[in-house]
Parts: C-alpha cells; sequence; structure tokens
C-alpha cells in the first residue's frame, strides 16, 4: 500500500523505531523563542548537558517585544529580563539568535519561511502551537511544550506518538478571491469539524482550492491546523513552493539537488489511505467572523448570531459552551454580524501579517479614513515584512487613513506585551485565537481575515467585503 | 522527573469543555523563567475578579475543594497554546491527576514530563464522577479509579506509564540511544542551518 506525504516525512525521520509505542524521531530545525525557552536551558545546566546541534538550532524573541520604537527601554522588567535571558543562553548555548534589533526579527513562523529555513521534507518543532504554520511548505511542524524544547536541544530527537492521517479536500474555486480569502477557509474548516476535530491527527490540505493558493496563503492555512486540534497541517510543495525559497539567506548551497530529491519523494501515493476525511467546497463560502470564544464558533458575515441550540445541535456541554461564550462575547442570538460595532482592529500575528495580507488590506484602506470610534493597528510579522511594505508605501497607506503602523512581533495576537486590549473592548483581528482573555483581560476577539479587519476598520462594525471597492 | 503512582482525594469537577491553556494560565504570567509558583495564577481570570478578590461561584473557591489532586473535566480540555505553564500550574497548585474525555495533543504530552497523570474517559462516566462527594481513589499501578460505589478501569500507553511510575528522565533515557542518533545523522540530506 502506498504512503501519505506525511508518512514518508515520518518514516525518513525514525531513529528508532517499534512495533508499538513511541519512536525517536530526528529533528532537522529547532526554532527557539523568548517565552517557552528559559526553562529548558536551565535543565541544560543543571545536567550539564550541551546543546546537541547548535546549528540546527535559530532563536529570535517576538512574543513580549514591544512593537514601539526599538530604540527605547523596554519597560516591563519581566520581559526585559526574559529578553535577556534569552540573549545569554544563545551565547552560552552557541545559538544564532535574531536579536530585537537584527533586520531579520520577527514572528519566528514568518521569519522561517523567509529566511529559507524552513525546508520542504523536514521536521521542524518549536515551543510554540503555531509551528504547523511551516507545513505550507511540506515540511512535517508542530509545536511542542518546554520539557520538549530540552530534549530537542539535548538530544535534536523527539519520542512520539505516529499521529494519524487526515484528508481535507478543498474543492472548487472562490468567485471572489480578493474578498473570500484563505483565512476564511480555514475558518470554515474548522466551523465544519471543530475545535477537537483534528485531534491526534496530522491534516494534508489538499485540492484545487489549496493547488490554488499562494504560499502566504497556504501558511495562513497550515497555521490554524492547531484551532482544530491537529498537531501539524500540511501541503504537497509544488513549483510555488520551490520558487519561493530559492535564492534566501539561509537556503542551502546545493537547493536544486534538494529540489529534484523533493519533486521525485514529496507526494501522497495514488493509493496511498487516510484515516480520516473531510471534504470543503468553496465556489460559494462567504467571509468568516467568528462570534464566540473558540475558533470553532464562527459564521458568514452575512448571518445572524446564532441561539445556543441551533449552535450546538443537541449537545449540552456545547450549549453551555456557547450560552457562556455569548455571555462573555456580550452578543444576543439574531443579532446580525454586520450590526456589531467595533473599538479595536489588529492586523497582525503569525496567521496574517505577511506582506500580501498587508498589500490586500491596503487596497481597502487606501485614500480612506478609519471610523473614529475605532482605534487601528498594523503589526508586520517581521522587520523584513516591514521593510518590503515600506518600500511599497504601504506604511503611508495605513497611516494616512490613521491605522498606527508598528514593529514586527506577536502583539496583541496574545497581548504579552504592553499591546492589549481594555476590559469590554469588541476587536476585529486578524490573529487567530477569540479565547476568553486572549487580547487582554475581558477583552471580545472576533476572528477575521485581513481586508476584513481593514473593511471593518473604516466602517466602524463588520461589512460584507465583496461589497466592498478594492483599490 | 516527578513520578506518580497513586492518589486519594475528592474530585474537583470543573464543569466546562474547550477549556484551553490561556484559562489555565493567562498570559500576562508567562514571563517568568523558572518552573515553580504558577500554582497561584492557576485559572487566575475565572478565579479572581478585577480586584483580585476571590469569585465565590468558581469552584477552585470552594473549600470543599481545598486539597482536591483531581481535576474532572469536560472534552477537548487543554487545547490552544503549548505553553508547559499550563501543567505546572495545576503540578504546583496541588493537582496530579485531570480526568477528561478528551485532551488536546500538546498539553497531553506536557502532562507527563511533569508527573501528572491525564485520563481520558467515557463522557458518561466523567459526568458521573463530577457528581461524586466521596473521596475516589487513582491508582495507575492496576490502572483502577474507586469510588464509593464502583471500580473504573482506564486505559494507558506501557511506555507513558513507565514514565510516570519511575519518574524516569526522559534525555537520560534517549542517550542510551547516542549512537544510532549519530548514526542518523551521517546519512541525512538536510543541511544546517548556517
Amino acid at each position: 500500500m502506498g504512503k501519505t506525504l506525511f508518512e514518508k516525512i515520518w518514516d525518513a525521520h525514525v531513529v528508532v523505531g517499534k512495533q508499538s509505542g513511541p519512536s525517536l524521531i530526528y529533528i532537522d530545525r529547532h526554532l527557539v523563542h523568548e517565552v517557552t525557552s528559559p526553562q529548558a536551558f536551565d535543565g541544560l545546566r543543571m545536567n550539564n548537558r550541551k546543546v546537541r546541534r547548535p546549528d540546527l538550532t535559530i532563536a529570535t524573541m517576538d512574543h513580549n517585544v514591544p512593537t514601539t520604537d526599538r530604540g527605547l527601554p523596554i519597560l516591563d522588567q519581566t520581559s526585559s529580563v526574559q529578553i535577556q535571558t534569552l540573549e545569554k543562553n544563545c551565547q552560552d548555548f552557541g545559538i544564532k539568535l535574531f536579536d530585537i534589533n537584527s533586520p531579520n526579527q520577527g514572528i519566528v513562523h514568518v521569519i522561517g519561511p523567509q529566511l529559507g529555513i524552513t525546508l520542504p521534507g523536514s521536521t521542524i518543532v518549536c515551543g510554540d502551537s503555531h509551528t504547523s504554520t511551516h507545513g505550507a511548505f511540506g515540511a512535517l511542524a508542530f509545536g511542542i511544550g518546554t520539557s520538549e524544547v530540552e530534549h530537542v536541544l539535548a538530544s535534536q530527537t523527539l519520542w512520539l506518538e505516529k499521529p494519524k492521517p487526515f484528508e481535507i479536500r478543498v474543492e472548487g474555486k472562490r468567485k471572489n478571491p480578493h474578498a473570500v480569502t484563505a483565512k476564511d477557509i480555514v475558518l470554515s474548516i474548522i466551523k465544519n469539524i471543530g475545535t477537537g476535530g483534528g485531534t491526534g491527527t496530522v491534516i494534508e490540505y489538499r485540492g484545487e482550492g489549496i493547488e490554488d493558493l499562494s504560499m502566504e496563503q497556504r501558511m495562513t492555512i497550515c497555521n490554524m491546523s492547531i484551532e482544530a486540534g491537529a498537531r501539524a497541517g500540511l501541503i504537497a510543495p509544488d513549483e510555488k513552493t520551490y520558487e519561493y525559497l530559492r535564492g534566501r539567506q539561509y537556503t542551502p548551497k546545493n537547493y536544486e539537488s534538494l529540489v529534484d530529491y523533493w519533486k521525485e519523494n514529496l507526494k501522497t501515493d495514488d493509493d496511498a489511505k487516510f484515516e480520516k476525511q473531510f471534504t470543503l467546497h468553496i465556489d460559494d463560502i462567504a467571509p468568516q467572523v467568528s462570534w464566540g470564544t473558540n475558533p470553532g464558533m464562527t459564521c458568514d458575515v452575512t448571518e445572524t448570531i446564532p441561539s445556543p441550540d441551533d449552535f450546538s445541535k443537541g449537545d449540552s456541554n456545547q450549549k453551555k459552551g456557547a450560552e457562556k461564550a455569548l455571555d462573555y462575547m456580550d452578543l444576543k442570538p439574531g443579532t446580525p454580524i454586520e450590526e456589531i460595532k467595533i473599538d479595536r482592529v489588529f492586523i497582525g500575528s503569525c496567521t496574517n501579517a505577511r506582506l500580501e495580507d498587508l498589500i490586500e488590506a491596503s487596497k481597502i484602506v487606501k485614500r480612506q479614513k478609519i471610523s473614529s470610534d475605532v482605534r487601528a493597528m498594523v503589526v508586520p510579522g517581521s522587520q523584513m515584512v516591514k521593510k518590503q511594505a515600506e518600500e511599497m508605501g504601504l506604511d503611508k497607506i495605513f497611516t494616512d487613513a490613521n491605522f498606527e503602523w508598528r514593529e514586527a512581533g506577536c502583539s496583541m495576537c496574545l497581548g504579552m506585551n504592553p499591546d492589549i486590549l481594555s476590559p469590554g473592548e469588541r476587536c476585529a483581528s486578524t490573529s487567530n485565537r477569540n479565547f476568553e482573555g486572549r487580547q487582554g483581560t475581558g477583552g471580545r476577539t472576533h476572528l477575521v481575515s485581513p481586508v476584513m479587519a481593514a473593511a471593518a476598520a473604516i466602517n466602524g462594525h463588520f461589512v460584507d467585503v465583496r461589497k466592498v471597492d478594492f483599490n | 522527573m516527578e513520578h506518580f503512582k497513586k492518589t486519594t482525594s475528592v474530585v474537583t469537577p470543573l464543569d466546562k469543555v474547550n477549556v484551553d491553556t490561556d484559562q489555565i494560565v493567562p498570559k500576562q504570567f508567562l514571563k517568568l523563567v523558572q518552573k515553580s509558583g504558577f500554582g497561584k495564577f492557576l485559572f487566575f481570570n475565572w478565579r479572581y475578579d478585577e480586584n483580585e478578590n476571590p469569585k465565590s461561584d468558581f469552584v477552585l473557591n470552594d473549600s470543599k475543594y481545598d486539597n482536591s489532586k483531581i481535576l474532572v473535566a469536560g472534552d477537548n480540555f487543554g487545547c490552544g497554546s503549548s505553553r508547559e505553564h499550563a501543567v505546572w500550574a495545576l503540578q504546583d497548585y496541588g493537582f496530579a491527576v485531570i480526568i477528561a474525555p478528551s485532551f488536546a495533543d500538546i498539553f497531553f504530552s506536557n502532562c507527563f514530563k511533569n508527573g501528572i497523570l491525564p485520563i481520558s474517559l467515557d463522557q458518561k462516566i466523567v459526568e458521573k464522577l463530577q457528581q461524586e462527594t466521596q473521596p475516589i481513589e487513582v491508582d495507575l499501578e492496576n490502572q483502577t479509579i474507586k469510588t464509593s460505589s464502583e471500580e473504573i478501569l482506564f486505559e494507558i500507553d506501557s511506555h507513558k506509564k513507565k514514565i510516570l511510575l519511575e519518574g524516569l528522565d526522559d534525555i537520560a533515557q534517549t542517550y542510551q540511544f547516542e549512537d544510532k542518533i549519530s548514526e542518523f545523522e551521517k546519512q541525512s540530506t538536510v543541511p544546517s542551518v548556517l
């Protein structure tokens, strides 16, 4: 029987395999950031252990860095300590660090691909659940906890139970691909399969609707695999993948011979078997807006807030969850999504802060002003994205419309730095999680695409971006 | 590493599904660079009001459960962020066993690194355990849960069971395969980053 792409990558990385139980898997790339690594380095020190392969390890600071002027000192003492701790750890253990002043600094899942560190067919880990982003390049990439970070630092391997392959087919063509985006595709998938729908699996996204996407759009899809509970999500590499990585700063010297090998090997066999299957038809899907406190609580922009009964379809626990979510979000069933007024707009995060996201959002913002009731910010995913956007004049378009234009980092996606919502504030956010308090205690998050966020900023409430002019 | 063999206590019923790691330990407490002391931040936003006074309607603030070591929660427990701080907070607070119909993958794996036993059980059994007012006994060796009225068997992977029972150091275990790792590296086609 044939194998899936995931199984091929897995098999190629088994160091020790057993009939049952976990296998020891080799890790090709380890990305490190300031929040989930300090305790891991401490563990190494306590046991007098070294980093086995500093040459396969890259660090940056993204989670709690301020996004204001980089010339200013970091006021938050605890953030500052965490950042200094990463600097010291990288120095002590010989790890390459893109620090706060590096032109390569940025959200770890944005810089990996941009620098050519992410490679097809490789295994990539990071102490961050959105590591699944790198799966867009046909890599097996997943988030790990701090104990596992320590394990990879020490041994360049991990003991893992083999997840099950899950095929998600995205079929058809979007009628308006500027207004209905990759974000809307992945939110539609999560809405259908649920936040636990992918637990224990690695998703392979396939079909015309995936092949049509650019690399940056594919990253948005794979990024949110974890919101469906999947360990990882991946997409088979094609010409777009190979072209994207060609000639980047850390693209390997023998790249073309690697491409030849990947073309032969990195695809799912025709007779391979998936343990689970789901198909989404995208011809008629609408822009999506989340209304609740997990990403599965999402509906079309043209719909109204569902009642807990309609949402839960008879499941009493889901019903309780929906009631609690509506209470937290201060929303009533039957309210049209387009009538929901917003206070804040956040365009940023590892889901949607790449150059294409900013270009698309700028088309909505051009020659407009944001609503006087709204405070809006753009936080580019990396310093490189920021620089490229500025070369195109996008910063001017956003600041002319009264958006704030910031330095790179995770920022208000998780609010570890000063960028947070105040209690009760409602935000249209291009990030990935609408959990209670995620963007600030008492803050209310609606997940949307960059163009939906931009249109909401202009109008002060959600609008169907299919009816908006793209300049 | 921490080990786990057996515990007896009353259960703390947390009647919620999709409890994410942002709720277990909110992000403002992730800035510490050590593993200890996270218990006071456990379920912070559910436990305390804006003035940091305990909310009387939250289960952890009910003195009945003060010495509980067993948390019984709804489906998909520990979803979201990979933060191991969530497990450190549960452990530091005093929980040694988490029972739920299902767990998110990364959280599940993080538990075993910190001496916490996560047990998946059928939804109906979980709901029954949430009603249990008498102490229950969780025995890993025999894979049993004894309540005042019955004995429930639970499943656990044999490798994970061994890790918890013996409190094994994962990395020391892996170093036994040093020669295999070196051998693998010799034939690997993936080049260094730098």
